[in-house]
């Protein structure tokens, strides 16, 4: 009763890495295999720190929270984006292929600068709450009330974490290096709720009416399939799709 | 409050959007009517002369057929120049493309290229099969269509354009759902298996369905191989097409 379930007998994973360093010019890409003794409820994480470690300590890779709320972990897993902290090897194949994200620089290994991406995006698309008058706001002053419903509708699409996995997993984005992806539409939908942000439709057309934005789109679904953090990208898609027809 | 006209990237995406969805009802449609040989030769010869409008006009007006091949013609056009927007574009694109699908194992990511290949195929398949039907409208007919077929070899031409063109439409309407249908989020992924099985279904379905009308016509095509160009008077022995 009430027993985790144990591994009995651990498996020896083999690890293939991408290895590059794009700073040195004599560094060409080339595949790794490490091998790992797997204990029970190892995460990637904690496999890639053991790797650098015991093996070798030039290997790059970032990690934060290791609890999936930083992003930074982000990774192509056996092909596919995910968050290396937030998976568990034990669902992995005893070979396990990694890889750096697609679509963004790459510094070393499996480290990308998502970062310098998102800040673009946030910058072209304008993700903050745009509101007249806020120099002369009385931050003393209670905020008025919002609907519990609403606030709720807000924090989930907040809940991006702004890992690039929907980036990564996206055909579009793939072939399509301005495109602003899961992440920049959710994010617009997140603000077109927001009763704080005054923007009208027509501003946030402007933003994302073309085909670098929400006409883009292809409806491949890659990122729905991929975000760690479950978030409905399908439904905020066609949702802003529709409103943004009606704006255009 | 004004509707405002919707123009630009938004209008590009409404009407590709239609024009699709207008082109899979008509193709959906088309296939009832065209698998009426299965029902025999007098069925087929009966929506020949519906589509002539016999019945309502009292004789045969094969023009009607070309106008409807016109305006089907037309929505392929504007529907191909506004999907060719989101064909890669170039020879780095496509190979970007393709390792990300062979890497990613993603169904949908994989139908939508299905969609690319099907959707360039069509360009000529489905140009070919129109324009004929526009420049030979009297040319339809239980022993017409099957001479044409068997005798004129265009099952090579409607064998690979039923395939294509029904993976292209049931494709196609999958995504149209899942790219404008309000879908509940806490439903998507029930939503979206349904629809996936509705599609397989129904290309199957139409795949069997056109398959075995062809063979049919092969069939009628292939017996009536002395007789080419005579026309089916039908039961009724009234004029022939």
């Amino acid at each position: 009763m009430n027993q985790i379930p144990v591994q009995q007998v651990g498996r020896t994973l083999q690890i293939e890495i991408l290895r590059h360093n794009p700073y040195d010019p004599a560094s060409k890409p080339r595949l790794q295999t490490f091998e790992v003794e797997e204990a029970d409820a190892m995460t990637l994480f904690i496999a890639l720190s053991e790797i650098r470690e015991q093996q070798d300590p030039s290997l790059q890779f970032d990690f934060v929270c290791r609890a999936g709320i930083c992003g930074s972990c982000g990774m192509i897993i056996n092909g596919r984006p995910g968050l290396a902290c937030r998976t568990l090897t034990r669902n992995l194949p005893q070979r396990i292929t990694l890889a750096p994200l697609p679509a963004f620089e790459l510094i070393g290994d499996l480290s990308v600068n998502t970062g310098k991406w998102m800040r673009g995006m946030s910058e072209r698309l304008e993700t903050w709450v745009h509101s007249q008058g806020l120099e002369g706001l009385d931050l003393d002053a209670l905020e008025p009330a919002m609907e519990p419903e609403l606030a709720e509708q807000l924090y989930e699409l907040e809940r991006c974490i702004e890992c690039g996995c929907c980036v990564a997993a996206c055909g579009t984005a793939q072939m399509r290096e301005d495109f602003v992806g899961a992440v920049g539409l959710n994010q617009i939908t997140r603000f077109r709720l927001d009763p704080r942000d005054e923007r009208s439709d027509a501003q946030f057309y402007e933003l994302v009416g073309d085909e670098t934005g929400v006409f883009g789109c292809m409806t491949l679904l890659g990122c729905e399939d991929t975000c760690p953090k479950d978030l409905p990208l399908a439904t905020q898609i066609a949702f802003l799709r529709r409103r943004m027809v009606m704006a255009g | 409050m004004s509707i405002k006209r919707i123009s630009g990237p938004a209008l590009s995406d409404l009407l590709q959007s239609l024009t699709g969805l207008l082109l899979v009802l008509f193709v959906w449609g088309h296939m009832f009517f065209e698998s009426s040989i299965l029902l025999g030769k007098d069925a087929m010869l009966w929506v020949t002369r519906m589509f002539e409008g016999e019945h309502i006009f009292g004789q045969p007006y094969p023009l009607l057929v070309s106008a409807v091949a016109a305006a089907i013609f037309a929505l392929i056009a504007l529907h191909a120049i506004l999907a060719l927007r989101k064909f890669p574009a170039s020879a780095a694109q496509y190979r970007r493309f393709h390792q990300h699908m062979e890497s990613m194992h993603h169904a949908d990511t994989t139908l939508w290229y299905v969609q690319v290949v099907t959707g360039f195929s069509l360009f000529f398949l489905a140009s070919a099969h129109v324009f004929l039907v526009f420049i030979q409208p009297d040319n339809i007919g239980p022993y017409a269509s099957s001479d044409r077929i068997w005798s004129g070899r265009f099952w090579l031409l409607y064998a690979p354009l039923l395939v294509c063109v029904h993976l292209h439409a049931g494709i196609g309407i999958y995504r149209l759902v899942m790219k404008w249908a309000p879908i509940p989020a806490a439903q998507t992924q029930q939503v979206r298996r349904r629809l996936k099985i509705a599609m397989w279904g129904i290309i199957v379905f139409f795949i069997a369905l056109g398959s075995a009308s062809l063979v049919t016509y092969m069939k009628i095509g292939y017996d009536h191989a002395d007789r080419v160009g005579e026309r089916y008077h039908g039961a009724d022995g009234r004029g022939g097409v």
